[in-house]
């Protein structure tokens, strides 16, 4: 039985239908194809697949469509500007070398916005324990956190 | 050296826009029209007997397009190094992990829920799972027909006489150490694409590091399936990690081929999390017998190991890393008698494969344990033993490694002066401070009969450039260093360069991402290919301008004369005129490099490598003797690289090694019980995240190798393979207590510093 939603996804409202026992993550890479957003376990251990609902960082793999309702959804696609420009964190995680595979990337940067958009100065300590959820094999996160630290209480987020 | 404008500077990684995007297409995003979803079943027990296996039901279900089991395998085929696993086992599983039937369906769910459908019936047998038991007379054959657990595999290294060695020794050690198996945790997940055309040809979408040859591979199997003389192409989507998983061909991609080939569609696999852990090889587990001896000025006088290696089930890349274990146990610092022994052993566990470092880390954790317990018993500082006995430029060690560049000492005094070893060192307050080093191979590694990587270079007439390597880029970097060598040599700027790297239809053949080699070999290919190009480039510039060649350099993409400065052309005039006149050429030029270094001989014995790779890692740890805790208060990575061609990326790799070498210390190990893997889940398998990240330097000791591109040496590996034991060094510095198997958990440090309690106690009663 498939229902009728309405979110905000990136700035633009969208009207999806959707099976209730669908994830959020389910539709944005398998209904809407924005595959930005990564699976990499599942079950919300891992972060990869983290996108910002009202403010807050989400595992999009353990959320329920239906909990969208009405809500502002932002996922990687949504971060660069109109002109194309990279959101500085984004540019941080270049300019740093923060990414290597790149497979928990997308996850990190939503985290990382998240915490940066509620908080301008975060701490060394806050910043590990803003991505203490979002795992990486490639980096040592030690270029991470040095890409995040350029931004917060720098740059525009 | 030093008017380089490309080289050696820290150049933001060419994928990263693509990445932080969300732009980059892994194998989990790619989907191609007509495509069906795989799904394995995997036996139920580590050992048994099927006796019925009915895929009817699974068969009706809508939407499922073909269920195979091993009857529909052709021809026996069995793949890995030793041909001892079919893609579908019937008949009898030997590890949990057996495939045991697999389906396409038009929707991944679907395919799970057929997965739900097969009936089968085992009668579970006794397994063997520890590979002592396993080599005991009498005990239940994994693979009846190989007549011994024990792999017929000739794992023996004699150089000089130990036993006289010994005698002659005035300190000797001997102990046991143990390691544990742990999992790549790539965060993308395994999977692929088969594609059939109409004549049979196979495209494989895939994530391989070895596409040269995962494509002899599947060309084998082909045949085998009864398509014999098809062709294969290899496309690479965007890899979400390697680390060696990707070192090997599995059999969720043979299965995928047969599928393709029953269906007449594409079959995709992906791996949930679950399967991604228990079903993907992992490094193997290890015990190691260790003596080592040293004269009474502490020079090292003999060396002597005895390991036995878990291979598991089947036989991939695993039951070989004993060869790559001989680098350190003979050419780790200067030890002039080495007897080396490893035996592999079949069990009913998973099967072992390759992990970055390739039983380096093995074999490093009980050699520089050993060492630490040989300078207690010498009366030395561990720093001044190693010291002693440290690598040096031009050695020739008894395995027959020429030594080229070596910066072993260098990267011994960074830590000592960053650790500030002589204030901290045994002070026996709960912190304490340890060190370890490592050889790792720095120039290739000659484990095939080639050693190569090929290049292509062809500009455009805007003098625009690209690069066709045979080099896989997983996450490393490699696509920009190759890029950055490229566009030194060209004097164009980085932004002109196209690395294309994903193709086995129009990239040469390279033998692939692994012992730590694209930045020394593939580098070395595109040097050599970009040095062709050059000259080609600048004779018709001379003629064009009425200079001598050697007079002309190419600067930001503008040929220059070097005596008269008034006197330049940019680069796509000069390419233009030659593409379009009467008889015109296109840039182009290819290059293969094969380093020239040697397979060993039947004693074990040769130059593995073009040059090698040093480093020292040092570690101040606390340890909380309540809880057993340790914490790490500094962490110094100090590696010998040669010289760094991109000091950005060449840090993430140290970094990214390092932390990985502190989850193999500290705390990540696979529980096995019964042969089931019991944390195959990142909430249970303690992989470090951000908050384990500790106060870090990596630092970086250029040595200039006159073999390498522009001086530099491999860093794919060393990152991780001293670590267990500099941070197992600092914890016996630190408390007293010595834990000889990994991971070092907070347990086993507590029952230690219990034990040691006790002994102390009793000592001082007696």
């Amino acid at each position: 039985m498939k229902r009728e939603i309405t979110f905000k996804l990136n700035n633009e409202e969208r009207k999806v239908e959707v099976d209730p026992g669908w994830t959020l993550l389910y539709v944005l890479r398998e209904v809407l194809e924005l595959m930005g957003t990564k699976e990499g376990c599942g079950y919300g251990e891992c972060g990869a697949c983290t996108v910002i609902i009202d403010g807050l960082s989400v595992n999009s793999c353990l959320y329920p469509i239906l909990e969208a309702e009405g809500r502002a959804v932002t996922t990687i696609e949504g971060l660069r500007a109109a002109s194309g420009e990279l959101h500085p964190l984004q540019q941080a995680f270049v300019n740093e070398g923060a990414v290597q595979c790149g497979f928990c990337t997308a996850g990190m940067i939503m985290s990382a916005k998240a915490l940066i958009d509620e908080n301008e100065k975060p701490t060394e300590d806050d910043i590990k324990d803003n991505i203490a959820g979002n795992l990486c094999r490639c980096t040592g996160y030690v270029q991470i956190i040095d890409a995040i630290k350029t931004v917060a209480g720098g740059g525009r987020t | 050296m030093s008017d380089l404008t490309t080289v050696g500077k820290k150049i933001t990684k060419r994928d990263a826009p693509l990445k932080v995007t969300g732009g980059a297409t892994y194998i989990q995003d790619l989907k191609i029209p007509g495509m069906l979803y795989g799904g394995i079943l995997y036996s139920k027990y580590a050992h048994a007997k099927i006796l019925k296996l009915d895929t009817t039901r699974a068969e009706r279900l809508p939407g499922v397009m073909a269920v195979i089991t091993a009857a529909d395998v052709p021809n026996n085929f069995r793949f890995g190094i030793m041909k001892d696993n079919p893609p579908l086992k019937g008949g009898r599983v030997r590890s949990t992990r057996d495939e045991i039937a697999a389906v396409a369906a038009v929707s991944a769910e679907i395919a799970a829920a057929a997965l739900e459908l097969i009936e089968v019936e085992y009668e579970e047998l006794p397994g063997i799972f520890d590979p002592l038991e396993a080599m005991k007379e009498g005990a239940p054959l994994v693979h009846e027909e190989m007549k011994s657990n024990i792999l017929k595999m000739p794992w023996k290294l004699i150089c000089g006489d130990v036993e006289a060695a010994k005698k002659e020794s005035a300190y000797v050690v001997s102990d046991t150490f143990r390691t544990q198996w742990v999992t790549h945790c790539c965060l993308g997940t395994s999977g692929c694409i088969a594609a059939l055309d109409t004549s049979n040809n196979l495209t494989m979408y895939s994530n391989t590091q070895i596409p040269s040859l995962a494509q002899n591979d599947y060309i084998e199997a082909l045949a085998a399936f009864g398509l014999k003389g098809r062709r294969v192409r290899i496309i690479q989507c965007t890899i979400g990690g390697g680390f060696g998983s990707k070192l090997d061909t599995y059999a969720y991609e043979y299965i995928a081929i047969l599928l393709a080939m029953k269906t007449r569609k594409p079959v995709k696999f992906i791996f949930s999390r679950e399967e991604e852990f228990f079903a993907t090889s992992p490094r193997q587990c290890s015990i190691t017998k260790i003596s080592q001896g040293c004269d009474k000025d502490g020079r090292l006088t003999f060396r002597e190991m005895e390991m036995v290696l878990d291979n598991g089930a089947y036989t991939s890349w695993g039951a070989t890393t004993p060869s790559v274990m001989m680098m350190p146990i003979s050419s780790l610092y200067k030890v002039p008698n080495i007897k080396y022994v490893a035996q592999c052993v079949y069990t009913n566990n998973t099967y072992s494969q390759a992990m970055r470092g390739y039983g380096n880390p093995q074999a490093t954790f009980a050699i520089e344990s050993s060492l630490d317990q040989l300078a207690e018993k010498a009366g030395l500082d561990p720093y001044e033993l190693r010291f002693r006995n440290a690598n040096e430029p031009g050695e020739l060690t008894p395995q027959n490694f020429q030594v080229t560049s070596c910066g072993m000492k260098e990267c011994m005094a960074e830590v000592v002066k960053r650790l500030d070893w002589k204030g901290k060192k045994g002070n026996g307050n709960g912190r304490g401070v340890g060190m370890a080093s490592l050889i790792h191979v720095g120039g290739g590694a000659r484990v095939y009969k080639s050693d190569g990587c090929g290049t292509i270079i062809k500009m455009d007439d805007r003098g625009k450039v690209d690069v066709l390597t045979g080099a896989t880029e997983i996450g490393q970097g490699s696509e920009t260093v190759l890029a950055q060598i490229v566009a030194e040599v060209l004097g164009v700027p980085i932004d002109d360069i196209n690395v294309i790297n994903n193709d086995t239809d129009v990239c040469p053949w390279d033998v692939g991402a692994h012992a730590s080699r694209s930045t020394f070999v593939a580098g070395n290919s595109a040097l050599g290919a970009a040095r062709k190009i050059r000259e080609q480039m600048l004779a018709v510039a001379a003629q064009n301008m009425g200079e001598d060649p050697a007079s002309l350099d190419i600067k930001n993409g503008v040929v220059f004369s070097r005596n008269d400065k008034e006197k330049s052309l940019p680069l796509s005039k000069v390419l233009r005129k030659v593409h379009y006149t009467s008889g015109g050429k296109m840039f182009m030029a290819e290059h293969f490099y094969d380093p020239p270094n040697e397979n060993f001989d039947k004693e074990f014995k040769g130059n593995l490598s073009v040059s090698y790779a040093y480093g020292v890692h040092g570690v101040e740890v606390e340890v909380d003797r309540e809880t057993g805790q340790v914490k790490i208060l500094n962490y110094i990575a100090a590696h010998d690289v040669g010289k760094a061609i991109n000091p950005m990326l060449l840090e993430g790799q140290i970094y990214g090694g390092g932390l990985m070498g502190i989850g193999y210390a500290l705390g990540e190990t696979m529980i096995y019980e019964k042969g089931r893997l019991k944390n195959g889940n990142f909430l249970d398998y303690k992989m470090p995240t951000a908050k384990d990240v500790p106060p870090v330097q990596a630092v970086i000791v250029e040595t200039d190798e006159q073999a390498g591109p522009f001086g530099a040496k491999g860093i794919g590996e060393p990152g991780l393979v001293p670590t267990a034991p500099a941070i197992a060094n600092a914890i016996y510095d630190a408390v007293g207590v010595r834990i000889k198997d990994l991971p070092i958990t907070p347990e086993k440090v507590l029952r230690a510093l219990q034990e040691k309690a006790q002994a102390d106690t009793g000592r001082s009663g007696a």
